[in-house]
């Protein structure tokens, strides 16, 4: 019995050899930024998140004039805005890993990968305008 | 998409229960899968009492005992029954091993519940089709690759550096670990898998072989290699006790070392 006339094999039937169809388009020689900038981005995280908590607890009750003046200084804005590169950043190749693990129809995937850096994008230059205009008291 | 449920012709359905061995006194009770490309029909699961007085304690005692007094059809793989070719890998108890080295005592209370390594085709009964994953292992090329003049002895090498090859070298290509991993199910195609990484670490391990950075560049891949999300299910599942996520870990560590 062949392999593609096994029971169960999800494959079409094929006249390519095991091995051709294993090495297909060869390796992309990439993978190893996204993966290494994930690391990096969850570290900044990590190490982001105390600072993070204690200022939305800070905003917490306040109304936009108060945080406004609390989002003035430099250091809160700055580490706002780190966390949301961090964090943006981090959703965007963490959404591309879960999309390429479970889609496999080409161009649902493509689409996919491209809407998802869109909202990636729009979320991260959102949240950084209105850090920037409270912070700039515009 | 990533598939939630049985092809329709994998859905399993009832099985056939044989008699009970006659002047038996302590019986254990084995359900196991069975399906035919020649009959047409659907996979079924069917149930058999082996008795333990007259067989060995190994789940694998238990299915040649079976396939020598109750049923000759039923079909599997198994060569030396000690733990070292391999052959024999199943999913018994919902755990991928080797039936030959899993005692039939320490699978708790009710039946020994037997069937294929999951996700894979099935040839026949508890065989699967494990040609993508001999092809995977052929891919990362696993013998010594050098451009040196060949030495008039041997490739020498030091302890410390044979010593890296532990944990390695021992694989048996059961493919229990490949078979395990949820990635591996949804993305054989063109993930590589456990078993194939860890023998790919093994050889950009070894300290005689020249060909480390090419190996590298043949699994730089977002799918042959970054598909491992360190699940751990390899790790688990190993009947020799080896991690290949851990393996697959220094493969990434590699990666980036090469480039920062």
């Amino acid at each position: 019995m062949s392999y593609t006339e096994s029971h169960g094999s999800p494959k079409p039937p094929s006249m390519r050899t095991p091995l051709g169809r294993v090495r297909n388009l060869g390796a992309a020689h990439s993978g190893t930024s996204d993966f290494w900038r994930q690391r990096i981005t969850g570290v900044a995280m990590t190490l982001l998140m105390i600072p993070v908590v204690v200022i939305v607890m800070m905003l917490l009750g306040r109304n936009q004039a108060g945080a406004a003046q609390i989002l003035g200084s430099l250091p809160i804005a700055v580490i706002l805005l780190l966390f949301i590169a961090a964090s943006a950043w981090h959703m965007k190749i963490g959404m591309q890993v879960v999309i390429e693990d479970y889609v496999h129809n080409e161009k649902l995937k493509l689409t996919a990968i491209m809407l998802n850096n869109f909202f990636s994008i729009a979320v991260a230059l959102a949240s950084t305008y209105a850090i920037l205009k409270l912070s700039s008291g515009v | 998409m990533v598939e939630f449920a049985l092809p329709k012709n994998s859905k399993i359905s009832g099985g056939k229960t044989w008699p009970k061995p006659a002047g038996a006194t302590e019986l254990r009770e084995f359900k196991v899968y069975r399906w035919n490309p020649d009959d047409g029909k659907n996979p079924s699961v069917d149930t058999y009492y082996v008795d333990t007085n007259d067989c060995g304690p190994m789940v694998l005692d238990g299915l040649i005992w079976i396939k020598n007094h109750i049923d000759p059809s039923l079909t599997f793989r198994r060569s030396c029954r000690e733990g070292v070719c391999g052959s024999c890998a199943m999913n018994i108890d919902g755990q991928n091993t080797l039936a030959c080295t899993r005692s039939m005592h320490d699978v708790k209370d009710g039946a020994v519940k037997i069937n294929p390594l999951p996700h894979q085709p099935v040839v026949k009964d508890l065989v699967p089709d494990l040609t993508n994953f001999y092809a995977q292992y052929a891919s990362v090329e696993p013998w010594l690759k050098t451009t040196s003049p060949t030495p008039q002895k041997e490739w020498r090498q030091s302890h410390q550096d044979r010593e890296k090859l532990d944990g390695l070298y021992e694989c048996i290509l059961c493919a229990c670990c490949s078979t395990s991993c949820p990635s591996y199910w949804w993305n054989s195609e063109r993930y590589l898998g456990p078993a194939a990484l860890l023998q790919a670490n093994r050889w950009v391990s070894d300290s005689r072989d020249e060909a480390t950075g090419e190996r590298l560049d043949n699994l730089e891949d977002p799918f042959r290699l970054y598909r491992c999300h360190t699940i751990m299910n390899c790790a688990k599942a190993c009947p020799k006790g080896l991690n290949p996520a851990e393996a697959i870990a220094e493969l990434k560590l590699k990666m980036v070392e090469r480039q920062i």
